[in-house]
């Protein structure tokens, strides 16, 4: 059983990629598991059509325990027998959404969700790496595998090189190793470039790139992946191809995350920034 | 000073007022009320999961437990298990503060392992968690690797570590999961082809009762079977006052543990304190694996001396026949004071089985039994040791429900008396009821923890204590001409 952790910045289209790539690894007769770390709760919406299904924290909530807890009420089945949990979470603003994920991994640990029979288990982890119970899946023993969903925006590449530095920390004293980029196109200028020189940077690869296309939006409007709602569509063969990567994929590194300057440096060299002009930080439009 | 001016009221509640209320939450309205409360949990008798883990550490030859959280947290434990044997508990913790909070606990764990070797020289060094860095996603496993990577540890010095949340389960699960964590550490590597023992290796579960230790140990030696406890902690608790101080006076022998893993067979007691132990003991421990119920009572002590015939294959004692013969002449003889008295108990999953398998023998009638942490498992399992037998017949089973709840039942449903910890004695008092302290923690009652509940023995003593008590009650309130003297 391979454990692959997808993180990203938000907004990025980690969930829609994740499930679309899921599903085409469904389509090449693999076992799968998603488990959406995401109190949002959107991480099995493609699969299963819907969203509306019970969250490990929504049931916790209402039974006051985890104990009373049972592996069905949480677990669904959607498109090609992909098995769907979410941990869900707490309302934004209260509680503490990363002991969500902690409770949650451990009741499926503790309630044999993880059957041999499993070839794949992703977690859509929300976000950014903020706390410990978003490390959670990337402890000892969890996943070992992380794909850092990106695009060649400037934002989306510094929240990868930043989880890059998070990984870093964990690879250092365990087996999790960062295996690629997925570039979810934004049309943005040299963007496969400028993806393909960061990925080199943190000593990975681009492992696919995304290219953008509306079709994913008029597949998630029927709350469905690509690959499901047109399979002969070239974006569905885009997704099955990410899957066909990830399947053969055997370049797992220790990220060498990039400074601060560095991170400029490329951007710079890329054409994406201005070279450093002191005079123009902080001076308004008018005022100039 | 007039008898008036003595009293200073509190409130400017009337006193007719004070009495209205006070009769009104003995009442079935009430009562009502009582069972309907969500938001609020009050008495529960049960601890948290780190209490039982530092329960397991001490029952290791050289172990310090080490607390990865709060300070506060650490003297809980500790006071807890001090006030409960009276004896010392030392134990230390990381003392993790706002900023371990924000920043994670990883240099206060590394510190703190560092200090604890040098002041302490600890042959073992377990690790549990707190509250904190478990809401805080410290990652155990990480720290203390890097901690060994660092030098901080010796590289192939023991630390066995559990993450034992407080807020999830109770003292039971915190036992089980430093238990499990402490043999998977020690026996890694230890499993010899072809070898074995000869032992038995008895896992008591979380037990703080230091005489029923001893009451195995006999039982043992009474059969000749040789043996290791797992999680020996009678002389961690009960050693002998010498005049000298041993920061560890006790535990099983860390070699002895090791090689426990090649043992002839295994007997873990209680399965819902030892569910995790005995499931990774069931998969890698050699021998015979067996998981039976806490030898309470007649029956379930019958099933347990049994049991250890057949593992090893001897006869069962002429000592122990006696013994068992001697307990069913005490139950014979004593009957008459216990039949017929009705029951209310409280506690742990185990010792409530073991508890009314007893009562059912001497005919007591169990009516109320609640469990603060409890599971549908064991409420099926009571249910049907009570179908088992007449006097179980009106008795309810009031789960994850706390000792302000059984206040209203003693008031509404009156009992004889209540079994339990020392939890329970507001109730009790409430209720004109006797207490009897049987469970964990006692902290208002000397040397109960050195008397066994458990085997033969322990049959007797739950006799003893029960009955005498109701001749005592008795003799308090009835005409002298009904003193079991004159009769």
């Amino acid at each position: 059983m391979r454990q692959i952790a997808i993180y990203g910045k938000g907004g990025i289209g980690k969930s829609t990629t994740t499930q679309n790539t899921v599903a085409g690894l469904a389509y090449l007769g693999k076992k799968v598991m998603i488990v959406g770390c995401d109190p949002k709760a959107d991480s099995t919406r493609l699969i299963l059509h819907a969203k509306a299904q019970n969250t490990v924290m929504d049931l916790v909530r209402e039974l006051g325990t985890v104990e009373d807890l049972e592996i069905e009420d949480v677990m669904k089945v959607g498109y090609g027998g992909i098995k769907c949990v979410e941990s869900g979470g707490p309302e934004p603003g209260v509680g503490c959404a990363g002991r969500g994920v902690i409770t949650a991994i451990n009741f499926l640990e503790e309630n044999g969700a993880y059957t041999p029979d499993l070839d794949f288990v992703f977690y859509d982890v929300l976000g950014d790496v903020v706390c410990g119970g978003f490390a959670m899946p990337i402890r000892e023993g969890k996943a070992e595998e992380i794909y850092i969903v990106c695009s060649g925006e400037m934002m989306a590449m510094y929240a990868a090189n930043n989880i890059a530095k998070g990984i870093l920390k964990y690879a250092s004293s365990g087996k999790v190793r960062l295996a690629g980029l997925i570039c979810n196109a934004r049309k943005t200028d040299k963007e496969f470039e400028l993806v393909s020189a960061l990925a080199a940077k943190l000593s990975t690869q681009m492992i696919h790139f995304v290219p953008r296309d509306n079709q994913v939006q008029r597949a998630e409007m029927r709350r469905m992946t690509v690959i499901e709602y047109s399979p002969e569509h070239p974006q569905a063969q885009e997704y099955r191809n990410l899957a066909e990567k990830i399947l053969n994929n055997k370049m797992l590194v220790v990220p060498t995350p990039l400074e601060m300057e560095e991170l400029e440096d490329l951007l710079m060299e890329f054409g994406i920034m201005e070279a450093e002009d002191e005079s123009i930080v902080g001076v308004a439009e008018k005022a100039a | 000073m007039s008898a008036e001016a003595a009293v200073k009221y509190v409130t400017e509640t009337p006193i007719e007022e004070v009495e209205r209320v006070s009769a009104w939450i003995n009442s079935e309205e009430y009562k009502e009320k009582n069972f309907a409360r969500q938001a609020l949990v009050i008495n529960p008798p049960h601890a948290c999961q780190p209490l039982g883990a530092q329960l397991a550490a001490h029952g290791f030859e050289g172990t310090l437990p080490f607390v990865h959280g709060s300070q506060g947290c650490a003297s809980y434990y500790r006071s807890t298990l001090n006030r409960h044997f009276r004896e010392p508990a030392p134990a230390v913790s990381d003392s993790m503060t706002e900023d371990g909070a924000v920043f994670g606990g990883q240099s206060n764990l590394h510190e703190g392992l560092e200090n604890a070797l040098a002041l302490y020289k600890p042959k073992m060094i377990a690790v549990f968690t707190s509250c904190m860095p478990e809401v805080i996603g410290d990652d155990l496993t990480a720290f203390i690797r890097n901690a060994k990577k660092k030098g901080v540890v010796p590289e192939d010095f023991p630390t066995p570590y559990a993450n034992t949340p407080s807020f999830n389960g109770s003292h039971i699960h915190g036992y089980d999961a430093m238990l499990n964590s402490i043999l998977q550490y020690l026996t890694e590597g230890k499993q010899v082809e072809g070898r074995c023992t000869g032992k038995l290796n008895l896992i008591p579960g979380c037990d703080f009762n230091t005489g029923n230790y001893r009451e195995y140990k006999h039982i043992l030696k009474e059969f000749g079977i040789p043996y290791t406890i797992l999680a020996d902690i009678t002389e961690s608790f009960d050693s002998p006052l010498d005049g000298t101080y041993k920061i560890y006076p006790g535990g099983t022998k860390l070699d002895d543990a090791a090689d426990s893993i090649n043992g002839k067979a295994t007997i873990t007691l209680g399965p819902y304190a030892t569910a995790k132990s005995y499931t990774w003991i069931k998969d890698n421990y050699s021998g015979k694996h067996v998981s039976l119920p806490i030898p309470m009572g007649i029956a379930k002590t019958d099933e347990f001396i049994v049991k250890l015939s057949e593992l090893f294959n001897k006869p069962v004692p002429a000592s122990l026949k006696e013994e068992r013969g001697r307990a069913v002449d005490a139950m014979t003889d004593s009957h008459q004071y216990i039949h017929g008295k009705k029951f209310a108990l409280y506690g742990d999953p185990d010792y409530l089985l073991g508890y009314v398998s007893f009562l059912l023998e001497m005919g007591g009638i169990p009516l109320h039994i609640l469990c603060s942490k409890g599971s549908k498992k064991f409420e099926k399992e009571m249910q049907g040791l009570l179908n088992g037998s007449l006097y179980g017949a009106g008795c309810k089973i009031y789960m994850n429900k706390d000792l302000w709840h059984m206040r209203s039942l003693l008031m509404t449903e009156p009992v004889d008396a209540m079994i339990g910890d020392t939890h329970g004695k507001f109730a009790a008092r409430d209720a004109k009821i006797p207490l009897f302290r049987f469970g964990f923690p006692i902290f208002d009652r000397v040397n109960k923890h050195r008397y066994p509940l458990v085997g033969y023995q322990g049959a007797m003593n739950m006799i003893t204590e029960i009955a005498n008590k109701f001749i005592d009650i008795k003799d308090d309130t009835c005409e002298d001409r009904f003193f079991e003297m004159m009769r």
